[in-house]
């Protein structure tokens, strides 16, 4: 299933003009706070009526301004998962769990409830009501809830910006479960670089209402015209393959043919997983360093490089067929004579990459 | 004076308290889902003449009672351009209990507004929300969001009006009389007695039954709110 939505909305002081696929997967809606994301998924639920606009999954029509259609949100077999969890105060775990289910239709395709408290780890709240529950519990009954409404289509509103780092470690893998196991598309909005690099499977960039950029995520992410959204975490998404666990706790993994040793990673030999690496973790070198500590070593081509206004540059680096991209000084670039076309060496170093930056699949 | 305390209810003050009873019963319950509907829709709705309504609903708040009496024996009267019609359909409120009722709802119903009006604003709209975008259809949000959630509010702004009712005198004296048996309510009743010389005990009598019974509205209505509110919570 594809979402394919096309909206234009004029609020006086700012306007959306935007139009996006999303591909089955989830697909990110990347952007600063006021880049229009929260007003775009509001009104792919209907929420907020556009001006003017086409919304459907596949050939069901959500919206069509030109035709006069509109479905309300109730009508648009919808599971929303909101920042702020929104669950019914008044009602238990169990009765928020099936308020969906029960204005599906009948012959609506469901996940199994049993499928769904097994994977959320939910079966032993069911009794509790909402206020007696913890920051992470109620996110988690909140996706339930999404998911056993039956939905055609689940959106996820930024659902882990109201979390502290440790209730979003705990929240994180549930979406990636979503993302891999549920075969529903999911469109999903966030300002974070790092939710982004190991959730999305597709990426669309907004800024002030206009989408700058979309594709794959891979694809997106090692972009230096998306970076500066996002600066602080800017890096590129890796797609490896882990080769062999070593006796020292390093992992070997193999990344378009070169080697790239990592703390233990939790997947079996033969596995593939996401790795992201972030630009200022990359260092760069004209010549095969020796005698460095660091354990890895990539050959590379740049591609662009991309100088800031401050004394920092962003440069874009090809590794095979994947992107990276190294944070360096403008001072630095000068002093090497980087120039796009050269083949240079990416130098990171294995204990860099943040456990929380390598995911599954 | 303070023996006619000891002394039990005549017959006739019986059915003053009787009477009371049952006019603010009737009043409460039949103005309580018009009471939600025009409490919602204040609090919720954008339209045109909102503030017009809200003026018209505490109208009887601001208004000399008299007044409000006498406006209403204009309109449903049995000459009164509403009154009339009702009469062919067989409704009549003037001199009637039915009159007392409605009076007494008027009088009573910018309380009851009041009360499920601050309700209904302290219900987050996110959460109807969060209900609409899971398939349930507007009034499906309002019976199992929004109007649970409302409870405590309608609880207590029902027991207002109804004591309110309970106490109604100057409309409901213009509108409907004070006819022992037919529209003499206990504060009616209490007026009359106080008229009549050596009926002091009698008007004593009736005062203590009035403080009782506004007393117990208050009380019942403070726990059956607390309770629900507990529920609404979410603990």
């Amino acid at each position: 299933m594809t979402l394919s939505v096309a909206l234009r909305h004029d609020f006086g002081s700012f306007s959306l003009d935007v139009g996006f696929e999303a591909p089955p997967g989830l697909t990110v809606l990347f952007g600063r706070s006021g880049s229009g994301k929260t007003t775009l998924i509001n009104a792919v639920a209907g929420l907020l009526r556009p001006d003017a606009g086409r919304i459907a999954v596949d050939d069901w029509v959500l919206l069509d301004s030109a035709a006069g259609r509109f479905l309300p949100p109730h009508r648009r077999r919808l599971g929303y998962i909101f920042q702020e969890s929104r669950l019914f105060p008044h009602l238990t775990v169990k009765q928020n769990l099936r308020y969906g289910g029960f204005f599906a239709p009948k012959g609506a395709k469901r996940e199994s409830e049993a499928r769904v408290l097994e994977m959320l780890g939910i079966g032993p709240l069911l009794e509790r009501r909402p206020g007696a529950l913890s920051g992470g519990e109620k996110s988690r009954v909140a996706i339930g809830r999404a998911l056993l409404a039956a939905p055609r289509l689940i959106l996820a509103d930024e659902p882990l910006a109201a979390l502290d780092e440790a209730r979003k470690a705990e929240i994180l893998p549930y979406f990636e479960r979503l993302r891999d196991e549920v075969e529903t598309p999911i469109l999903y909005v966030s300002h974070s670089a790092a939710e982004v690099a190991r959730l999305a499977t597709h990426v669309v960039v907004l800024q002030s209402g206009r989408v700058i950029r979309q594709g794959a995520a891979a694809e997106v992410l090692g972009d230096p015209e998306v970076t500066p959204l996002g600066a602080h975490a800017a890096g590129a998404l890796l797609e490896t393959r882990v080769v062999a666990h070593h006796a020292d706790g390093l992992s070997e993994l193999s990344v378009e043919g070169q080697r790239l040793l990592l703390p233990r990673v939790s997947a079996a030999p033969g596995q593939t997983l996401r790795v992201y690496v972030e630009a200022a973790d990359v260092m760069l070198a004209t010549q095969r360093p020796e005698h460095i500590s660091a354990l890895n070593l990539l050959e590379v081509q740049i591609r662009a490089i991309r100088m800031g206004d401050g004394p920092g540059a962003l440069v874009q680096l090809s590794l095979g067929g994947s992107a990276l991209l190294a944070r360096v000084t403008r001072r630095s670039v000068e002093g090497l004579g980087l120039a796009p076309g050269q083949r240079v060496f990416a130098v990171l170093k294995a204990v860099s990459v943040a456990k929380g930056n390598v995911a599954g699949r | 004076m303070l023996d006619g305390l000891t002394q039990p209810l005549s017959p006739a003050e019986w059915s003053a308290v009787a009477l009371s009873l049952r006019v603010s019963l009737w009043a409460t319950l039949v103005s309580l889902p018009l009471g939600v509907f025009t409490a919602y829709a204040l609090a919720r709705w954008r339209f045109p003449g909102r503030e017009l309504l809200n003026g018209l609903v505490h109208l009887p708040l601001i208004l000399p009672p008299v007044v409000t009496g006498y406006l209403l024996l204009l309109t449903f009267g049995t000459r009164g351009p509403v009154g009339g019609l009702l009469q062919e359909v067989g409704i009549v409120f003037a001199f009637r209990w039915t009159g007392a009722a409605l009076a007494a709802g008027i009088m009573a119903f910018p309380l009851m507004v009041r009360a499920i009006r601050l309700s209904v604003e302290a219900v987050d709209p996110k959460l109807e929300e969060a209900a609409a975008t899971l398939g349930a259809p507007r009034l499906w949000v309002f019976a199992t969001v929004t109007l649970p959630m409302i409870l405590p509010g309608v609880i207590a702004g029902a027991i207002l009006a109804f004591a309110k009712a309970m106490g109604e005198f100057g409309a409901t004296i213009t509108f409907v009389s004070n006819i022992p048996g037919q529209t003499q309510t206990l504060p009616s009743a209490i007026y009359a007695f106080l008229q009549v010389p050596g009926a002091e005990g009698a008007a004593l009598r009736l005062v203590l039954i009035s403080v009782v019974l506004a007393l117990s509205a208050l009380l019942a209505s403070e726990l059956l709110a607390r309770r629900v509110a507990k529920r609404v919570a979410g603990q």
